[in-house]
């Protein structure tokens, strides 16, 4: 058997364990704070948190960011909403809810104790973000507002507008810049971190690249946190930002660090679907949509082609011949089942030639429904006994502007059609990763003195990720979890001296990059580095995507091999080191990506269960669900990367249910 | 579509910066403004010569990356809507498109069509915050506020700190960003204890950092991705000269 992982859980009973913890845990004086740097990589939800709120404790920190502003992370871009169980609504929701919905929606991938902290700090990170400003969505009587999320029965979401992510990360980074005014936290943006110094076998320090003028320079530490978000981009195509990669925490992977869960990977349902070979991300239509919108495609072949032809259009179809599936298939929760079960159900009817884009890869998602029934009550309020179907309409549309006005718009720009008067396309992609490096309960990963927070970490989303969790998670482990945790490791730090950066771990770390660098510099081939990574995407989404098995995911490993091989000969990255050079930056990303997307592939062969988002077309049932084998594979696979000449070695944790039975997950 | 691109380089071979002119000749509708500068750089690179340096990173048009003037307007010509979401259908086959970076003193440029913005981190800095820290917070819900309130709040809140304001503006002002953010804190009532001297920091930040005078010319609104009012100018003032007027604060 593999070897064994502790995740250093700690004891007591499920809902006690945090507070008991907390009230045990090392603490680090006032007086020795000052003298303890730490190193924060990252500052969207999670790193911004986190270094603000460590700065607030009186640690040194530096923080960086690749981007030209903490503000840019891109944590700014979510935009459903935040899950909290406040139970404002009085719906019956409370902490154990919160949790017992997300080790559920996790599919029982998820290490209980993680996730159950994550739901009890829940509710301050909503009080903390009011406190800072955040403007939140509210009711007429002042109080705060809430809605529905996937996966859920109750409404636990708090939002603002289409634009959560925005105010919340615009709430850490004002408190983060509050510190940086203050002169508790040294901001380094346009630095982007390329390796991780180990002296000792402790984590203490970083190798950063300045973006501006290529520089290489060395930071020194007690500790150092990576909040360097998900690895979406991996498959190209994805709604994650642009420049959002894997190159941080990857180079802690190959310093020694697990990567765990890396084929764990979110497929959101409703996106904007591809549309020419020119494309450069996706965009996502919010989850929150689900709440009002209602899948469908036509039942019959013949109105999809004429629909894909151009020949009819969605209005055309009458209601008896449209196909709600979700409804259809899962009464119970009907739109709002979780991501991984809509997007395979949309890929489904697709592959069956439902789909109603020219692509065939495209389903409706239709308003027309939420705006009557909102018009009607909006009429009534308004003292209209028989209102006309215009007036309808017209008060039901002003509801639904009010509701997502913004995403409305967005489509509108990007497709040119109006999703008021015709309903909207959209297609599965790529969106959130739940795999990451792997940590213990305390946050920090297998090389002592690194911490992973956010995105970046593989902690409490197990096999799939609900919505409005992840601002939940990045919030939780940067202003609650990590501030406290970290003390356990630094209290015993107290008597090491500032760390020297110029000693020989830190050559050597800086050599390492300076030799990737000057390899990609001096290749010269033919092609462009954004070239390969369409070609590495498109392996990766074709095989290790909504739908894997053992022939084509052996059959990817070898074309990825392949292609990377290809690309350390005839890539062309024009320039040099010393300037601002993005294809650069992108060179040195992609080449992890490469190596990461080998892993997934390692790690997706390996895991012989289909569970979230993990579906292997060998084990299913005769309905098509996921075919989850707990007998067999109940733990986290964390993977140590031993180069690219060998395979990486399996390390894993098993995972005990305690708190919850481990039950087949329906949504029926 | 077949395009001319006149676009602004700077930096490396072009030293302190002139036009260079490009024939875009496979342009289509359905691409984004950015998509077709992607084209335009692969082209370049399959020619060995230097991409054009642009930033930009969620191409949604929330995290206010994209910065450029089109055609002499901070991104591009359609109202309320940033670069990265401006697509080609807005331009006609044959046109001849002028792209610069921002251009103000505080702006410096890095490389062709990059700037620095950093100077707007600094006016948040000087006191675009509520000084709360962590666990400090009481309920969420201890303090109702109107829903109105909120909304105003949040409509200035949504200013993604782009810069088009100052770009746009004769005197390169920044007077629209930092009156967002004065507003968005003053309108609730967490941010209120603050409230007289983070509008006298602020404002004497936007100053040090050699931003230009606001004259209402209003240009910042017209060209503001967000649509960002500026009758939040006109609170700022007013804030401002309460917090001068003040007494309780020396
Ligand atoms: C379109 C979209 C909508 C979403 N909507 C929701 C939602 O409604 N609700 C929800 O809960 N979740 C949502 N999510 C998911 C959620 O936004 C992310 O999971 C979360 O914001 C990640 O936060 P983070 O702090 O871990 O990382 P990020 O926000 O990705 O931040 C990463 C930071 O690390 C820095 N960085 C990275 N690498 C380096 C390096 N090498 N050197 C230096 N700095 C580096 C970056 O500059 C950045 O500051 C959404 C995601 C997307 C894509
Ligand atoms: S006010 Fe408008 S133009 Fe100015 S930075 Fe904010 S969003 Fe950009
Ligand atoms: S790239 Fe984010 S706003 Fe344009």
């Amino acid at each position: 058997m593999a070897n064994i992982l502790n995740g250093k859980v700690p004891p007591g009973s499920i809902s006690d364990k945090w507070v008991q913890y907390k009230s045990t845990m090392n603490l680090v004086a006032p007086n020795n704070k000052r003298n303890i740097e730490v190193i924060v990589v990252g500052t969207g939800l999670a790193g911004a948190s986190a270094a603000a709120s460590l700065g607030e404790l009186g640690y040194k920190v530096k923080c960086f960011t690749f981007h030209d502003s903490p503000r840019r992370a891109h944590s700014i871009a979510a935009q459903g909403g935040i899950n909290a169980a406040k139970n404002y609504r009085n719906d019956g929701d409370s902490v154990h809810r919160l949790f017992y919905d997300t080790i559920k929606g996790g599919d029982y991938r998820s290490r209980e104790a993680n996730v159950h902290r994550l739901a009890e700090v829940s509710v301050n990170i909503i009080d903390q973000a009011v406190a800072q400003g955040v403007p939140f969505a509210r009711e007429y009587g002042g109080l705060l507002d809430n809605r529905s999320f996937g996966g859920v029965q109750v409404s636990r979401t708090f939002y603002a507008r289409g634009q959560t992510g925005q105010q919340l990360l615009i709430g850490a980074y004002q408190a983060l810049s509050r510190q940086i005014s203050l002169g508790s936290v040294e901001m380094y943006n346009r630095h982007e971190m390329l390796d991780l110094v180990i002296v000792d076998g402790k984590a203490r320090g970083i190798i950063a690249r300045n973006l501006i003028n290529g520089k290489l320079e060395r930071f020194a530490a007690h500790a150092v946190v990576v909040a360097t978000g998900g690895y979406g981009n991996v498959f190209y195509l994805s709604t994650n930002a642009m420049n959002s990669n894997v190159t941080a925490a990857w180079k802690t992977v190959k310093r020694g660090a697990l990567m765990a869960n890396p084929s764990f990977t979110q497929i959101h349902p409703t996106c904007i679907p591809v549309s020419g070979d020119y494309q450069s991300k996706l965009t996502l239509m919010s989850e929150s949509l689900r709440n009002d919108g209602r899948v469908w495609v036509p039942k019959k072949l013949e109105d999809a082609k004429a629909i894909r032809e151009g020949r009819k259009k969605a209005n055309d179809i009458a209601e008896e011949d449209r196909d709600y599936f979700l409804e259809r298939r899962y009464p119970a929760f009907g739109n709002l089942v979780p991501r991984d079960v809509a997007s395979r159900a949309a890929k489904t009817e697709c592959d069956k030639g439902h789909g109603v884009s020219p692509t065939g890869l495209a389903v409706f998602m239709d308003f027309a429904s939420a705006i009557h029934r909102y018009g009607k009550s909006k009429a009534h309020n308004q003292g209209m006994h028989n209102p006309d179907e215009a007036t309808i309409v017209k008060l039901g549309e002003e509801v639904i502007a009010e509701k997502y006005g913004n995403l409305f718009d967005i489509y509108n720009k990007i497709t040119g059609d109006n999703p008021y008067k015709t309903p909207m396309k959209i297609y599965p992609a790529v969106h959130y990763t739940m795999g990451g490096v792997w940590v213990d309960y305390n946050l920090e990963t297998n090389i002592p003195g690194l911490f992973v927070i956010g995105e970046a970490n593989f902690s409490d989303h197990g096999a799939n990720r609900l919505g409005a969790s992840a601002l939940m998670q990045g919030l939780a482990d940067g202003y609650f979890v990590l501030p406290y945790t970290i003390g356990q490791f630094l209290a015993n730090d107290i008597r090491t001296p500032k760390i020297d950066p110029n000693q020989p771990a830190f050559d050597a770390a800086e050599e390492n990059v300076r030799k990737q660098i000057e390899h990609f510099l001096s290749v010269k081939g033919s092609q462009s580095v954004e070239s390969f990574h369409r070609r590495l995407g498109r392996i990766i989404w074709d095989y290790c995507g909504m739908s894997r098995s053992e022939e084509g995911l052996k059959k990817a490993r070898k074309m990825l091999r392949e292609l990377r091989e290809e690309f350390y000969r005839d890539v062309y990255v024009p320039g040099s080191n010393n300037e601002y050079n993005p294809e650069l930056e992108k060179a040195i990303r992609v080449a992890d990506f490469f190596e990461l997307g080998e892993v997934m592939i390692v790690d997706a062969l390996h895991r012989n269960e289909s569970c979230g988002g993990h579906f292997r077309e060998e084990y299913q049932t005769e309905e098509g669900e996921a075919l989850r084998n707990d007998a067999d594979y109940a733990f986290v696979a964390a993977w140590e990367y031993k180069g690219w000449d060998q395979d990486p070695v399996l390390h894993v944790e098993p995972l005990h249910f305690e708190a919850v039975e481990l039950k087949t997950r329906s949504y029926k | 579509m077949k395009l001319t691109l006149k676009i602004w380089r700077q930096g490396g071979e072009f030293g302190k910066g002139k036009f260079e002119t490009y024939q875009m000749n496979n342009a289509n509708e359905h691409m984004s403004f950015l998509e077709m500068l992607d084209v335009l750089n692969d082209q370049l690179i399959s020619e060995k010569k230097t991409p054009v340096a642009f930033e930009h990173d969620c191409r949604e048009g929330i995290c206010g990356t994209c910065s450029m003037v089109i055609n002499g307007q901070p991104h591009g010509p359609l109202k309320g809507t940033t670069t990265c979401q401006l697509h080609m259908r807005h331009f006609k086959d044959g046109d001849t498109i002028v792209i610069e970076p921002f251009r103000a003193q505080a702006f410096p440029v890095i490389r062709d069509l990059v700037v620095d913005r950093s100077a707007f981190d600094r006016i948040i800095q000087a006191g675009g915050y509520i000084s709360v820290s962590t666990g400090q917070a009481q309920d969420a819900n201890a303090i109702p506020i109107e829903k109105d309130v909120a909304a105003r709040a949040f409509d200035a809140a949504a200013c993604i700190g782009c810069g088009a304001c100052v770009a746009a503006c004769p005197n390169a002002s920044a007077m629209l960003f930092t009156s967002a953010k004065v507003t968005h804190l003053a309108m609730l009532p967490q941010g209120q204890v603050e409230s007289h001297k983070r509008v006298k920091a602020m404002v004497a930040q936007m100053d040090e950092e050699g931003f230009g005078m606001c004259s209402n010319y209003g240009a910042c609104e017209a060209e503001c991705p967000k649509e960002i009012s500026v009758s939040n100018i006109a609170l700022l003032n007013r804030e401002y000269l309460n917090a001068n007027l003040s007494r309780t604060d020396f």
